[in-house]
């Protein structure tokens, strides 16, 4: 049903550090391999080949640049998947029960087996989480792996998203945000963590991590007193120096 | 959004078939000139564009073959909704054909199967209009005015058609009937018009700065799309037309939509016949016209929150 | 492994690849993976694939071939290359533009005998790894790294995104996590790496030496730099002649056994450096009628000089002059205030015990940003110094080296040279010269190699000069060749300057004899590239998943800091096509040609099970090509026998060997004797005597001395570069392209950075990855734009002294005011690697090579030189310069379009549809539960999530 459940027991989501992410993109494909052949497989690609390449992927990198109003900037990479929002809109418009949010872990997902590909939901998803297959005809999204964090074929370290898994700074976390002694919710604490669009009112699980201060600003080094000047200052100097050393 | 020709017909021919229906139950029961033969009529064209309609938005699917799973999730879609009210709405359809086939005296059954047949094609008017009212990350769609508009331009073409077809068939003009459509013709542009100034007035909250959560830092503006190419979002979300297109659009949905339909209306009380019929008809056409273009402008202007995450001049 | 040196876990289904990951054993990427390796099933499964050798039937690039047996296809080979072989093996160039495995394709060329041989390095990055080796005997690149977790002040210079990637992400989240690090990014352009740093500096490119001197000038006036770390551990006591038109000038003054000598202030004589023990760092002496001077006293005064005052800098870099100055404070202050104290006994050389291991927390790190400079060489040496001046080499919270590293400055081997017809080279082809009696010249001064490396012109090319091979061969300067035989290297494309010349070059035929003049092309490659259709016969290659690979110590090992190590890849799927490894086909070739060590004595092949029967079998020195499980019985390591099982122990483990060293062992490992030790007997390096870091290179002074020898027959061009550009003290001078041409005319820079998620031109076929970036643009300042006039999307002119590209533009704010740039090697000839001739990599992306000449604008005198950094041949691509001009927006198409290529391979599919029959059964379940993760968890001191 695609209303959504009062609670749900946990809330996996991703926490995804903007200050560490160099856009590196290892997440995009990491998440395009599983799931490619994993719970919604295929992502299909279309004219994979061709002038106008454009496949399904569940998550997706961007880059921005933040201008202040001094005319200082910074470059922040974004990557973006679907946030698993506690109150997804996503959900509630499916007009046939394919999308539902899971009560045991706040999972969203697409019913492959359901769904009529009316593109509703992608279009209720403020964040453009969701992506349609054109050539299977039903909405895709980002499953967080759901076959992959409980796959018992798998070794335990391997039980994470493949876009965790992957990246190499360690940009992304996982875990139970609804658990807030688990070491995510503490990392998001830690660190401030914000939602994504709150004005939308989706209330997203996952959660960015803001930059953090950049340093120049808070140099405490003081400035160098110069001591020497001149080839032969230098030398009075230092064979003194080494001498009484 | 990306103006999908199956959604615009469904939603332009269902709406004024809804209409019509009201029309031809109100002429039926409030004794509005017609004959039977025009109420006939009405009802099977007003069967055929909501058929015709709902037919139209299954082209839109992906799957249309698991359509009729569309009815199970009436609890929080309007979609769903939507779909289960176009079916409940056939039900008082049937009563009135039982009534006219079967049971002609019937006054009851008609009384009974016209209000609810009435009440249904509002309510599933309005159905379809919450389908995109609801939609909170598209803020042209998500006010009250995409209801009012949607009713208003049911019954709109609704009575429009139902005017031209007493007429056409009863040779004569109703001036009653002209006041109405005219009056409704001028309520529609009313609506739309205040849609509009909603619309242009009406400021998201979401900006690239929410989007990314990177406000504090100052101004965000795009980098590096994620891909190269259009994907998926862009081609269905990232829809864009340029604002001067926008504005002479609106003009031209402006006059074939109402002006031209009023003019046109009163222009043919002076003539009969032939000449009667053709400009009903152009006044017809034109307003289909204005009414696609409507619809079409009320995709294409249509902004979803996601293009602030893409590249402004280009999405936003 | 994947394609680069990362492990990985390929799982199968149905013998079709279903997922890579990433080991998370493997002491390269700790589990993790880029986001090449993570769409390596696309690489794999590329419709560019080729699929049987080919022989050419038309004219070189019309790409019309016939599909021919390999039997015949070596057959061809080998009797190109046996008369090759008889008459003169130089006549054979080969050249790899893959570098991994050289300690083959290096052996094989020496036992051919031809010295014409090198991997991609000289248009790589050999500026940076030779000023590594002749300053420090290590290097950046994958040859050592920060020690991430100790390190305070993390300084990068230029574009780094290309090599040993994935260590390096690694790294730079943990310091990020650590939150007690500063990170600082020297670079033009702000993306990547340097998006995440602390600060970034948008130098002007081209001139990161003049900022580095500025900042050694800051510090030596400061008196901060660490006197100890210079008189212990590098040559800076040592005394230098200063006897202007002696033959010593310059030069070390040595005791009768050679050893250097350095002034005691002790006992005020000089002494050897080992027996002092107060070496000056400063001062003038006498000694037997000569001026006497310590290292330190050149450097200083060389720094102290008014170039080098930030004001004068600020100007020129386009930094300003508060924040050099304060950078330079803040790497005193990391230096010499925040030192790293680990509590790690450990023995010098000279058997004096240490109690604690104590280290200057700064660390730097450089790639291509500095190499490809014409100014590299010098500039990268200039970070060195830097970093020797702060002590900061090989300590805690430094620069560490990698295992095998540190070598000798220089390492051991030296340039190969020829001995007699048709017997082997005495070492390997590519080496190290030590001085002008390395060089493979001719007695009247010509040069002996065909790409001119290790010449008077190029004496310290290190990785030989592959971009200079095909324009010297058809030219026939120095002299013509017979047969250019090339391993994965898109010559034909992004990988050359100029890709006009280089085509005209690769068909130009010789008029009197209609035949081309370079009659014989061989090429291998796995794809499609825009190179194929140059070649006159194609031994085709298999993916990396097909084959046997390894990474040996003898090459560019997996070393980390606390380790040795080495690797092997294992074939996990069969081919499906013609194709064989090139590994396989070269010993073959060798067994066909009778190459010594390839052959019994019967003459029947000595590896007749291939690259994998070579990996365990093939000797070199007391070990071979790994250095684990050796021995019969697979107990030694480093060095012992043939291990018939070793390959199996390998695949055992992960497909790595991985030996870590005794925590005593790990730092100062320059002058730790029990490192020392251990590497020596490992035969790394030929003795345990310590290593002293070279602050002046007295190398570079013996090519110098050379060059003002007038008895010595050389160019007379390239005597006064090396009078002017060997100079043994590291400086700066503006790249050569900027000096020669008007800055008024062409005012800009232009340059390439590295997407993170491309190899080279070998993503583009890969769907996933070109859908991340299928086209490119060309990106300014905002400041620059609105100069031009000119908007995202709009379309401009590019021009060079060179040539002209018509490309769209788009806008940023992180880059410095006078440079554009774009992403590297993503435009495409169209009809290459099977994409459709529309593709958007073919009609709007675009490169830079075009604009980009093999030889410099002319001098005054007429002249024209190389395009190439003075001492070690490196090309120059960055130096570019650039106007642009905005242009009509009639075509949304690049410039310039060359003509189509011939397309080769199955119509690709319109619709992929990948993984469709891969899914797994019970999708979903609950049980067993999910794993908790967060990144970088033990990095974050306080608060520290549970």
């Amino acid at each position: 049903m695609t209303d959504l459940p009062k609670t749900t027991k946990k809330k996996l989501g991703l926490v995804i550090d903007l200050d560490i992410c160099v856009g590196c993109n290892a997440c995009v494909t990491s998440c395009k391999e599983w799931n490619t052949a994993g719970y919604s497989a295929p992502l299909s690609d279309t004219d994979p080949y061709g002038a106008d390449p454009s496949g399904v992927f569940f998550n997706r990198v961007h880059s921005y640049e933040v201008i202040n109003t001094q005319g200082e900037s910074v470059t922040i990479n974004f990557p973006k998947s679907c946030l698993h929002c506690d109150d997804a809109p996503c959900v509630t418009v499916c007009p046939t029960g394919a999308s539902h949010k899971r009560e045991e872990d706040g999972i969203v997902l697409v019913d492959p087996e359901l769904c009529m590909g009316c593109k509703l939901c992608s279009w209720a998803c403020p964040y453009g989480a969701r992506e349609y297959d054109e050539h299977d005809g039903i909405m895709k999204k980002c499953t967080l792996c759901v076959d992959k964090i409980y796959n018992p074929n798998l070794p335990e370290h391997s039980r994470v998203p493949a876009c965790v898994s992957a990246c190499p700074t360690g940009a992304r976390s996982f875990g139970d945000l609804g658990d807030e002694h688990s070491p995510v919710s503490q990392l998001v604490k830690d660190r401030g963590g914000f939602d994504l669009m709150p004005e939308q009112g989706c209330a997203p699980v996952n959660k960015y991590l803001p930059p953090r201060q950049r340093q120049p600003a808070t140099s405490q080094a003081k400035p160098l007193e110069e001591k020497v000047e001149s080839i032969d200052n230098v030398v009075l100097r230092w064979v003194d120096k080494i001498l009484s050393a | 959004m990306h103006p999908a020709l199956s959604v615009i017909l469904f939603s332009t021919a269902s709406g004024a078939g809804y209409g019509l229906l009201i029309f031809v139950v109100l002429g039926r029961l409030l004794w509005l000139p017609s004959d039977s033969t025009a109420l006939v009529w009405g009802f099977v064209l007003s069967l055929v564009l909501i058929v015709g309609g709902l037919l139209s938005s299954t082209f839109h699917l992906g799957r249309p073959e698991r359509s009729w799973r569309a009815f199970s999730q009436w609890r929080t879609s309007w979609l769903s909704r939507e779909g289960v009210m176009a079916i409940v709405t056939f039900a008082p359809m049937a009563g009135l054909v039982w009534h006219w086939f079967a049971r002609p005296n019937d006054e009851l059954l008609l009384l009974v199967a016209g209000v609810f047949a009435m009440v249904g094609a509002l309510v599933t008017v309005f159905t379809t209009s919450m389908i995109y009212a609801s939609l909170k990350p598209i803020p042209a769609w998500s006010n009250p005015w995409t209801s009012a508009v949607y009713l208003l331009f049911a019954l709109m073409t609704g009575g429009l058609l139902y005017y031209i077809l007493v007429s056409w068939l009863t040779q004569n003009q109703n001036l009653i009937l002209v006041e109405l459509t005219i009056g409704l013709i001028l309520s529609g542009a009313l609506v739309k018009l205040l849609y509009w100034r909603h619309v242009s007035s009406d400021v998201s909250s979401t900006t690239p700065e929410s989007a990314t959560g990177l406000g504090q830092l100052g101004k965000v503006s795009q980098l590096q799309a994620p891909h190269s190419q259009e994907n998926y979002l862009l081609k269905e979300m990232g829809f864009k037309i340029a604002r001067k297109h926008g504005q002479r659009l609106k003009w031209i949905c402006f006059f074939t939509a109402f002006v031209a339909p009023v003019s046109v209306m009163l222009l043919a009380l002076f003539v009969q016949g032939l000449a009667m019929k053709l400009l009903l008809l152009s006044a017809l056409a034109s307003m289909a016209i204005g009414v696609f273009i409507e619809r079409w402008l009320f995709f294409a202007e249509a902004k979803h929150v996601v293009t602030h995450y893409y590249h402004e001049a280009r999405y936003q | 492994m994947c394609a680069c040196r990362c492990g990985i876990r390929v799982y199968l289904k149905d013998g079709t690849v279903r997922f890579i990951e990433g080991n998370p054993d493997h002491p390269v990427n700790k589990g993790v993976l880029c986001a090449k390796g993570s769409a390596g099933i696309m690489q794999h499964y590329s419709p560019a694939r080729l699929t049987k050798p080919l022989r050419r039937v038309g004219e070189r690039g019309s790409g019309e071939f016939e599909e021919i047996e390999w039997d015949e296809a070596l057959g061809l080979a080998a009797q190109w290359l046996g008369r090759i072989r008889e008459s003169d093996p130089k006549r054979l160039a080969f050249f790899t533009g893959r570098d991994q495995s050289q300690a083959l394709t290096g052996w094989w060329a020496q036992q051919f005998g031809t010295q014409n041989y090198a991997a991609h390095g000289g248009f790589c990055s050999v500026n940076m790894a030779a000023a590594g080796l002749y300053s420090i005997g290590g290097s950046f690149w994958e040859f050592g790294e920060p020690d991430w977790d100790n390190t305070r002040y993390f300084l990068m210079f230029g574009v780094a995104e290309d090599h040993d990637s994935n260590p390096i992400k690694m790294g730079l989240g943990r310091l990020k996590s650590r939150a007690k690090a500063k990170f600082v990014s020297v670079n033009p352009v702000r993306t990547g790496y340097s998006s995440i740093a602390d600060e970034w500096v948008g130098i002007r490119p081209g001139t990161d030496g003049l900022f580095v001197g500025s900042l050694i000038q800051q510090l030596i006036k400061a008196e901060a730099i660490d006197f100890d770390y210079l008189i212990r551990y590098t040559n800076a006591p040592y005394l230098v002649v200063q006897d202007s038109g002696a033959e010593n000038q310059g030069l070390f003054l040595r005791d009768q056994q050679g050893k250097p000598l350095c002034f005691d202030g002790a006992s005020q004589a000089v002494r050897s450096i080992d027996d002092a023990t107060s070496p000056l760092l400063v001062g003038n002496y006498q000694h037997k009628g000569q001026t006497v001077v310590p290292v330190l006293q050149l450097i200083v005064a060389r720094y102290l000089d008014p170039s080098y005052e930030p004001s004068v800098v600020a100007e020129k870099t386009g930094v300003p002059e508060a924040q050099i100055r304060r950078i330079a404070s803040e790497l005193a202050q990391a230096a010499f205030e925040q030192e790293v104290i680990l509590d790690i006994p450990w023995t010098d050389w000279k058997g004096q015990k240490h109690e604690r291991m104590i280290g200057r927390p700064v660390s730097m790190h450089a790639m291509r940003g500095i190499s490809a400079h014409s100014n590299g060489f010098h500039t990268c040496r200039a970070i060195h110094l830097l970093q020797m001046l702060l002590g900061s080499i090989d300590v805690p919270g430094g620069f560490r080296y990698k295992a095998p590293y540190p070598k000798t400055i220089p390492p051991g081997n030296r340039p190969g040279k020829t001995t007699e017809k048709g017997a082997p080279l005495h070492q390997g082809p590519l080496g190290f010269p030590l001085g002008p009696e390395d060089l493979l010249v001719n007695d009247d001064g010509s040069p002996q190699r065909v790409d001119k490396a290790f010449s008077w012109e190029y004496p310290l090319a290190a990785h030989g000069m592959m971009h200079m091979v095909i324009n010297n061969a058809a030219k026939g300067d120095p002299y013509p060749i017979d047969t250019l035989f090339m391993y994965m290297a898109n010559m034909a494309w992004n990988s050359s300057m100029s890709i006009k010349d280089t085509l005209n070059n690769l068909t130009a035929k010789d008029e009197a004899t209609g035949e081309y003049k370079i009659p014989h092309i061989i090429y291998s490659d796995a794809f499609y590239s825009e190179t194929v259709p140059y070649a006159d016969l194609i031994l085709p290659d298999t993916t990396y998943l097909e084959r046997w690979d390894c990474i040996s110590i003898l090459d560019r090992p997996i070393g980390e800091a606390d380790a040795a190590g080495d690797a092997i890849r294992q074939p996990v799927v069969k081919p499906d096509r013609d194709v064989r490894p090139f590994q396989d086909v070269l010993l073959e070739l060798g067994a066909r040609l009778n190459l010594p060590g390839m052959v019994n004595d019967d003459g029947t092949a000595l590896y007749p099970g291939g690259y994998s029967d070579y990996l365990c079998n093939h000797k070199r020195g007391p070990g071979g090509s790994l250095s684990g499980w050796r021995g019969e019985n697979g107990d030694k390591e480093f060095v012992g026998e043939a291990n018939p099982n070793q390959l199996e122990r390998y695949i055992e483990n992960g497909c790595f060997w991985h030996r870590e060293f005794k925590h005593e062992q790990r730092y100062f490992k320059f002058a730790n004797q029990s490192y020392l030790e251990l590497a020596s007997e490992a035969g790394w390096i030929p003795s345990a005597d310590p290593i002293r870091l070279e602050l002046y290179s007295e190398t570079l002074q013996k090519f110098r001395l050379a060059a003002m020898n007038y008895e010595i027959s050389m160019p007379e061009d390239a005597r006064q570069r090396i009078k002017e550009f060997f100079d043994p003290i590291p400086f700066w001078y503006m790249p050569f392209e900027e000096q020669l041409t008007d800055n008024e005319a062409l005012p800009l820079h232009a340059l390439t950075q590295r997407p993170m998620h491309m190899y080279h031109s070998w993503g583009s076929q890969n769907p996933w990855l070109r859908q991340i970036t299928a086209q490119n643009y060309l990106y300014m300042h905002d400041q620059l734009a609105s100069k031009l006039g000119v908007a995202d999307f709009d379309w401009v002119k590019v021009a060079s002294s060179h040539g002209e590209i018509r490309v769209q533009v788009k806008i940023m704010n992180g880059v410095n005011p006078h440079t554009v740039w774009t992403w590297n090697a993503i435009g495409k000839r169209a009809g290459a690697w099977n994409l459709s001739q529309d593709a958007p990599e073919a009609k709007k992306g675009f490169l830079l090579n075009h604009l980009i000449s093999e030889l410099l604008p002319p001098k005054k005198s007429g002249a024209r030189q190389a395009n190439a950094d003075p001492v070690t041949g490196q090309a120059s691509w960055f130096d570019l310069r650039v106007k642009i001009e905005k242009c009509e927006a009639d075509s949304d198409v690049c410039g310039p379009q060359l003509d189509s290529l011939a397309t080769r391979g199955a119509q690709p599919v319109s619709v992929s549809l990948f993984g469709e029959d891969l899914q797994g059964k019970g999708q979903g379940s609950r049980e067993p539960s999910h794993q908790e993760f967060v990144g970088n968890q033990d990095c974050y001191e306080s608060p520290k999530p549970k």
